[in-house]
C-alpha cells in the first residue's frame, strides 16, 4: 500500500517534466517543416485517401456495403495509429533515455507514459482530419451520442499504456521485440476492421477471430457512437475496460518488477 | 535538522555487478550462447561492506585510483542503482551534478533546456522561472540563450549545467569531477560557490582526482580501494597517506564463489 502512495507522490512531483517532455517532442517534431502542425491532420487525411483509393474504387468489392466508407475508414485508421504510435515509441523510450537515468533518479515509468500522452495529443490533432472527411463527404453524424466516443479512446489510452509498459521493459532486455513488434502490427493492421466490415463478410470464423483483438472493440466502440449513433453496448463498456485494466496489470507488474534492472543492462 | 543525526547513512552497502562476458541483446545471441556451454557470468563486486555516516554540513571528498567504486557509490546514493545488499539512508534533497550533458537535449536551446532540465530535477517551472536570470548570470551565456545546446563549446554547457544544478539551496549536493572542466575562472567561480552553499548548510560529497582540490575543499574524506572502504575520516592525515600509496599495496576485489 505504502509503495503504491509513494508511486502517486512521485509521479505529482514528476508532472512537470511529463509536461515538459511531451512539449520538447512537440517541438522536436515539427521544427524544421514548413506545414508544421498540419501534418498531425494532413498525414491521416492522406493516408486515408490513398486507402480509400484503393479499397473503395480499384478493388470495389469491399466498401461498397458500408455507408460512408470515407468516415469509417478514417476512424479505423486514426484509432489503430494511436495504438501503433504510442507503443512503439514507448517500447524504445526507457532506452533512449539510458544516458539520463544513468545519471540521475527519475522513475522509469515517465518515459512510456510521456510517449503515450505525446501520441494521445497528436491524436487529437488529427481528428480534425475526421471532421473535415466528414465535413467533405457530408456523412451525417450523431451528435448525440458523439460524446461517448472519449470512452473508447481513454480505455485505448490505458490498453495501450500497459502494452507500451511491457515492451518498453522487455526492450531493455532483448532487442529482437522491436523486429516482432513491427511485423505483429502490419499483422494487427488486417486484423482490425479498419478497412472492412467483419460482420458483412459472412465467414464465421473471421468474425469470431476478430471478436478476439481488443483494437476492434475499441474501434468499433468508437463508430459506434460517432457514425452510428448506437452509443455503447453493455459488452462494449465491459470488454473496452477489462482489456485497459488487463493491459495495465500486466504492464505495471512486468516493469516494476524488472525495472532495478534496467540500468545494467543499458 | 539535529547535527547528531548523519544526513546520509551507509549501511553496509555492497553491489555486485554481473560482468556478463558476452551482452546477449539479441535471443538469437542469447540462444546460440545457451547451446554452447551455457552463459557465464563474471561477478564482482564493485562495492563489499562499505559502511560509513555523513554528517550534516560535511564537505567529504572521495578518493580512490579508477575503479575503486566512487561512481558507483554516488550513483547508489544518488537512487540511479539499488545496492545488491545494504542500506542508504538520505535525509534530505539532493542536487546530483550529473557529468556533461545528461539530461540535456542537444537539439533544444539553452532556454528550453534550463526549463527541461529543472524539472528533471524536480523543480516547479515556477521556481525555475524565478531563478532564471540567476541562472544565465551565473553561467554568463546570455548572449546564446536562444541557440541550439549542440552548438555550444563543452565548457559552455558545463557551465550551464552547474548553473541550473546549484540553483537551489539543496541539503545535499554531488559533484562527480565536474569542477574539471571549465577554464580556470570558472573553475575559481565554481568553489567560490560551492564554498556558499556550504555555509548555507549544505552537505557536499566530491569526488576528484586532485588530491589539492580536496585538501583545499574537504573536510573529511573516504578512501575507496577495489570496493572497500580503506580509509575514513578527517582530511589531513589520509591525504598525506594517500599521496604516498603505490600500487601493489592496494586490496583486492571480491569475487564469490
Amino acid at each position: 500500500m505504502r509503495t503504491i502512495k509513494n508511486y502517486f507522490v512521485g509521479f505529482w512531483r514528476y508532472r512537470y517534466l511529463l509536461q515538459n517532455l511531451i512539449s520538447r517532442d512537440f517541438k522536436l517534431k515539427y521544427r524544421r517543416s514548413v506545414l508544421g502542425v498540419a501534418w498531425s491532420v494532413l498525414n491521416p487525411l492522406l493516408t486515408c485517401l490513398v486507402m480509400w483509393a484503393v479499397f473503395g474504387s480499384l478493388f470495389n468489392s469491399r466498401g461498397q456495403g458500408i455507408e460512408n466508407f470515407a468516415v469509417f475508414l478514417i476512424i479505423g485508421q486514426l484509432m489503430f495509429n494511436f495504438f501503433r504510435e504510442s507503443t512503439t515509441m514507448a517500447m524504445e523510450s526507457v532506452l533512449k533515455n539510458a544516458p539520463l537515468l544513468r545519471k540521475v533518479y527519475i522513475p522509469k515509468y515517465v518515459f512510456p507514459l510521456e510517449k503515450t500522452c505525446f501520441a494521445l495529443v497528436n491524436c487529437l490533432f488529427s481528428f480534425v482530419a475526421l471532421l473535415i472527411v466528414v465535413l467533405i463527404t457530408r456523412a451525417p453524424l450523431s451528435l448525440s451520442t458523439a460524446l461517448l466516443a472519449f470512452y473508447p479512446l481513454i480505455m485505448l489510452f490505458f490498453f495501450s499504456l500497459g502494452i507500451g509498459l511491457l515492451l518498453s521493459a522487455l526492450y531493455v532486455f532483448v532487442r529482437d521485440i522491436m523486429h516482432i513488434w513491427e511485423v505483429f502490427c502490419t499483422l494487427l493492421v488486417y486484423g482490425s476492421a479498419i478497412f472492412y466490415d467483419p460482420t458483412q463478410m459472412g465467414i464465421a470464423w473471421v468474425q469470431y477471430a476478430i471478436n478476439l483483438n481488443p483494437i476492434y472493440w475499441y474501434i468499433t466502440s468508437f463508430r459506434s457512437c460517432v457514425m452510428w449513433g448506437e452509443g455503447l453496448t453493455p459488452n462494449m463498456l465491459l470488454i473496452d475496460f477489462l482489456c485497459a485494466a488487463l493491459s495495465m496489470t500486466l504492464g505495471l507488474w512486468v516493469f516494476k518488477a524488472n525495472q532495478d534492472k534496467f540500468v545494467l543492462y543499458m | 535538522m539535529d547535527s547528531k543525526t548523519p544526513i546520509i547513512s551507509i549501511e553496509n552497502v555492497s553491489m555486485r555487478f554481473n560482468l556478463a562476458k558476452e551482452k546477449h541483446e539479441s535471443l538469437k545471441e542469447y540462444f546460440i550462447a545457451l547451446t554452447h556451454g551455457g552463459i557465464r557470468f563474471d561477478e564482482f563486486f564493485a562495492l563489499k561492506d562499505v559502511t560509513f555516516d555523513i554528517m550534516p554540513g560535511d564537505f567529504y571528498g572521495l578518493i580512490g585510483l579508477n575503479g575503486s567504486g566512487k561512481s558507483t557509490l554516488l550513483k547508489i546514493i544518488s537512487g540511479v542503482y539499488k545496492p545488491s545488499s545494504g542500506k542508504v539512508t538520505v535525509r534530505g534533497t539532493i542536487a546530483p551534478l550529473i557529468e556533461l550533458g545528461a539530461g540535456f537535449d542537444m537539439d533544444l536551446t539553452a532556454r528550453e533546456n534550463i526549463f527541461l532540465n529543472g524539472t528533471v530535477l524536480g523543480y516547479t517551472p515556477k521556481y525555475i522561472r524565478s531563478k532564471f536570470d540567476e541562472i544565465v548570470d551565473f553561467s554568463e551565456l546570455k548572449d546564446f540563450l536562444d541557440v541550439p545546446l549542440k552548438n555550444y563549446s563543452s565548457g559552455m554547457v558545463a557551465r550551464l549545467a552547474f548553473a541550473i544544478a546549484t540553483m537551489t539551496k539543496p541539503d545535499i549536493l554531488i559533484a562527480d569531477e565536474i569542477l574539471s572542466v571549465g577554464d580556470f575562472l570558472f573553475q575559481q567561480k565554481c568553489e567560490k560557490r560551492m564554498a556558499e552553499l556550504m555555509s548555507g548548510g549544505t552537505t557536499v560529497i566530491l569526488v576528484s582526482h586532485s588530491i589539492e582540490q580536496i585538501e583545499r575543499m574537504c573536510n573529511k574524506v573516504a578512501w575507496l580501494d577495489h570496493g572497500h572502504l580503506r580509509r575514513n575520516g578527517p582530511t589531513g592525515p589520509i591525504a598525506e597517506e594517500y599521496r604516498h600509496f603505490k600500487k601493489q599495496d592496494s586490496m583486492q576485489a571480491e569475487k564469490p564463489e
